[in-house]
């Protein structure tokens, strides 16, 4: 963590304390006027708060070219992607959150190639290119049912541990014990908070994204995407009750629900990320870090590329294309897997642990005044 | 410089139906009106774009008459109560046609602001005293003039920044054009009518010196740096009748180190009423404690300007450090008077004395902000009418206080309608002004919370009315 990024922080939210006019935004103000100092777990936990709407940018009259130079998205997404880094377990891989974007291109690459070769290794070369059906046991016949499910489960454990360890280590970085995040009233309002995205409606009338402009339309596409990767985690729990339990493997036929889900998550993914894509090519970059972009775009288009696939792989799974595009699809969902807690994916988690610790504050603090 | 008249091309070639002077609240509020009547409109802004918008940038809230609460005001504000604190701060120095006008037209006056873009929001934290008076614009003021400035530009009304009003043509009381500084020339802009809305003078050292000698040197400018009063000198010059007393100014007492210009709402500090106020001889020189603050800190400023090199020092001790709100610089910290004093650059045995005569008049009594305590100091001269308690418990805090001037009171006198008013009372035909720099016809002395965006707007609408309703009158 640098002492530049802390600092200026510090020095934005000390002049934000003493103005307080864009305190009807967003949670960062109220949180903020509760304070007269900040500490270092104050402003990390500040960043993690903010949803970098922007609007308190382009409201602000200390912003550039002011002396005060008062830039408060800039400054906190700064210290944000610094707290990432702190939270990443292990700890040495770190530094992938620089330079994100080049992670994400090696890993996805050396995933599809090894599955590729993994795949040639045990079927010879010709597999992928055959013609299949699209039902039954096809899938399978191109990557093999145990493979994939033993390495999926792996993967799966182990990112799951590295998620966990960071989020605990972010949240003991807030200054919080655990025992203190286990506050249901709290849960039940930060949960509330993500679900609606509170905080990207800056105060009811929406981002200053991609420009100066209030607007709603980012809001709705990370809902797209929000909603759309919960449609598709379902899809896939539900696919998987299937397998195990009614011994009905995959491939779905096309009104199943795995597939009904899956096709409608991936469609909304798509669209969700597309639109977030096409906003930031537009943005004003003035309230952005400029470092971050790698990892925004990265983790966007790979999930963008999850979803495409996906359903690339559905409208050609009757067709020669299928075991390459099967191959790809999986690797790319591997790389996806694998990544997450070392690129954006974990910002979900972070702020959620900020809008948790904010509930219980301002909980405590209604509770005080009465 | 080369005197452009009718450049071909450029918006001087032409000749708009309406040119407003300024852009800030006022100013909008006068274009957006005459353009929704149908006007051809110019609006001319000296600050660049990054700064446009005046002082009105750097407020937070504005008054104004409503029968009901309402999403944002938690409780009615009838027209009598408006009347009578307005009566109470200026002490009947008002002008009681246009108070009483402005007063009705505000009425209702933020759904015809949210109409053009405004947004509000409800009052918080540390200002639920005006939540019921004063609606809070969501981001303040700068965020309501993007959004004005978004609903000008979408009406077709033209602006043009770096554009400072220099020279007006006046004759017989009638405005012919404008001259205006543009990329180092100057430029002559015709119009059929003229709505001044250029602020006050307060950024203009110059000028302020006039009336407060060299101590204005040591003058903060707490809003923007371009209202110099340009405009209101060419008017006075050209014969019209001026208002409002030239040597008031609303100078409140603020953090010393605060920039030049533009330091805005960061740099006030409510410390002065729980400790005592030395200037730099270390004695002290008004009762800090009078009332309670907001009441009392727009005589600080005149009250610091009078001390020696217009500087003064709060200082407080540790029980009273969390009890306002923080200051945008650190308060300069010390474990005993004699390191305050040298931190401060006071005499250490004249600190001191002075600190030392205040604890031993403090009578103990019941302590409480939310009060006029009975926590007095009443033999020692200045007295301490509340909040007085002994300061013996370090850490010691110091807070430097200068002068911060927020506006000017001299303005040009204009009647219901907007109307310039001429030094023979006749009212000029083609000329309005609005908001600050008409300000003084209501605000003899004295200012109250939010009523400058009032004034603003109410006049900022009345003078689009008429100087719409003047030029569709006029022959082809
Ligand atoms: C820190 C601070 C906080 C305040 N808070 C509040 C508040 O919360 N509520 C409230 O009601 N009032 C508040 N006020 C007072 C308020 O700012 C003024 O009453 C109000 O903004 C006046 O509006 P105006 O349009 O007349 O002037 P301004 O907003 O000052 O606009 C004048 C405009 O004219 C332009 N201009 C000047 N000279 C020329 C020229 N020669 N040619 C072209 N353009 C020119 C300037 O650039 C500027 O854009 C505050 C003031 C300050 C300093
Ligand atoms: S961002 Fe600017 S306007 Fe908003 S609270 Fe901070 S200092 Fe005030
Ligand atoms: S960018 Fe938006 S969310 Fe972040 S602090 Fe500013 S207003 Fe709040």
């Amino acid at each position: 963590m640098s002492a530049n990024c802390l600092n200026e922080a510090r020095r934005v939210m000390t002049i934000c304390n003493s103005c307080r006019y864009c305190e009807g935004f967003c949670a960062v103000f109220p949180a903020m006027e509760l304070r007269r100092t900040f500490t270092d777990q104050d402003l990390k936990y500040f960043a993690n708060l903010c949803h970098n709407c922007r609007d308190c940018y382009y409201a602000c009259q200390y912003a550039p070219p002011h002396t005060f130079d008062l830039n408060v998205p800039k400054s906190l997404a700064k210290l944000r992607l610094e707290t990432y880094e702190e939270s990443t377990w292990p700890a040495a891989l770190s530094g992938l959150f620089r330079n994100n974007g080049r992670a994400v291109l090696l890993t996805t690459s050396f995933c599809v190639l090894a599955l590729l070769l993994i795949t040639a290794a045990f079927n010879g070369f010709s597999l992928p290119f055959e013609t299949y059906t699209g039902e039954d046991n096809t899938f399978y016949q191109v990557l093999p049912y145990k493979a994939i499910v033993s390495s999926f489960m792996v993967i799966g454990l182990v990112v799951f541990f590295c998620l966990m360890k960071g989020f605990l280590k972010f949240w003991q970085a807030t200054g919080e014990s655990l025992k203190d995040f286990f506050n249901l009233r709290a849960n039940i309002t930060a949960v509330w908070d993500v679900l609606r995205l509170k905080y990207l409606d800056g105060g009811g009338y929406g981002c200053n994204y991609p420009d100066d402009k209030f607007s709603m339309i980012r809001r709705n596409f990370h809902h797209g995407v929000f909603y759309g990767f919960m449609l598709c985690f379902t899809s896939t729990a539900v696919a998987a009750f299937y397998d195990h339990f009614l011994s009905s493997p995959a491939p779905y036929p096309f009104f199943s629900l795995p597939v009904l889900l899956g096709t409608t998550g991936g469609i909304s993914i798509v669209i969700g990320c597309g639109g977030l894509l096409f906003l930031k090519e537009k943005m004003d970059s003035a309230p952005a870090d400029i470092q971050g972009l790698s990892m925004d775009v990265g983790f966007i288009l790979l999930l963008f590329l999850t979803s495409f696939s996906g359903l690339l792989l559905l409208l050609l799974r009757a067709t020669p294309f299928m075991g390459i595009l099967l191959i790809i699809h999986v690797g790319i969902v591997a790389a996806f897997f694998i990544l997450m807690p070392y690129g954006k994916f974990i910002h979900g988690f972070l702020r959620y642990a900020a809008l948790v610790k904010n509930a219980r504050e301002q909980l405590v603090n209604k509770t005080d005044k009465k | 410089m080369s005197t452009d008249n009718n450049h071909p091309g450029s918006p001087s070639a032409k000749h708009f139906d309406i040119l407003v002077i300024g852009g800030g609240n006022a100013a909008l509020c006068a274009a957006m009106t005459a353009r929704e009547s149908g006007m051809d409109v110019l609006v001319l802004e000296s600050a660049p774009k990054e700064f446009r918008g005046g002082n009105s940038r750097h407020t937070r809230n504005l008054r104004y008459l409503h029968e009901k609460e309402n999403k944002y005001l938690t409780g009615p504000y009838p027209e009598n109560e408006f009347w009578d604190d307005l009566m109470r701060v200026t002490k009947g120095k008002t002008n009681e046609e246009l108070a009483r006008f402005i007063i009705r037209e505000s009425n209702d006056i933020g759904t015809w602001m949210e109409k053009h873009g405004c947004r509000f929001q409800p009052a918080m934290r540390g200002t639920l005293h005006l939540a019921r008076t004063n609606a809070f614009f969501l981001g303040g003021g700068k965020a309501l003039m993007n959004a004005y400035y978004a609903f000008a530009q979408h009406l077709g009304i033209k602006i043009e920044y770096d554009s400072e009003v220099v020279d007006l043509d006046i004759q017989y009381g009638r405005f012919l054009s404008a001259n205006v500084k543009q990329q180092g020339g100057i430029r002559k802009i015709h119009a059929k009518s003229v709505i001044v809305a250029s602020g006050g003078f307060q950024a203009n050292l110059a000028w302020l010196k006039e009336y407060w000698g060299d101590s204005a040197d040591n003058f903060i400018v707490r809003g923007t740096p371009y209202d110099k009063g340009k405009v209101l000198k060419v008017l006075l010059d050209n014969g019209v009748k001026s208002v409002g007393d030239p040597k008031q100014c609303h100078a409140v007492a603020i953090d010393a180190r605060a920039p030049k210009f533009d330091g805005g709402i960061v740099t006030r500090l409510d410390c002065v009423a729980f400790g005592i106020v030395v200037n730099n001889q270390a004695t002290r020189f008004y009762d800090e404690g009078e009332d309670f603050w907001p009441k009392r800190y727009a005589i600080w400023g005149r009250l610091v300007a009078d001390q020696p090199d217009q500087i003064a020092y709060s200082i407080i001790d540790s029980k009273s450090i969390d009890l306002f709100m923080p200051s945008v610089f650190p308060p300069v910290e010390a474990d005993s008077i004699e390191e305050m004093a040298e931190k401060l650059d006071l005499d250490s045995n004249g600190l001191n004395e002075t600190i030392n005569k205040f604890n031993k008049a403090c009578k103990p009594g019941s302590f409480d902000p939310g009060e006029l305590d009975d926590c007095k100091a009443l033999d020692i001269d200045p007295v301490k009418s509340h909040w007085a308690r002994p300061l013996d418990t370090p850490p010691f805090y110091g807070y430097p206080l200068k002068p911060g001037i927020t506006f000017t009171y001299l303005g040009v006198e204009v009647n219901k309608k907007a109307g310039i008013i001429m030094e023979n009372n006749q009212v000029a035909k083609n000329m309005f002004a609005a908001g600050e720099i008409m300000s003084g016809n209501i605000l003899g002395q004295g200012y109250m919370a939010g009523f400058g965006m009032t004034i603003g707007t109410v006049f900022g609408r009345t003078a689009g009315k008429e100087a719409a309703r003047y030029v569709s009158k006029l022959p082809e």
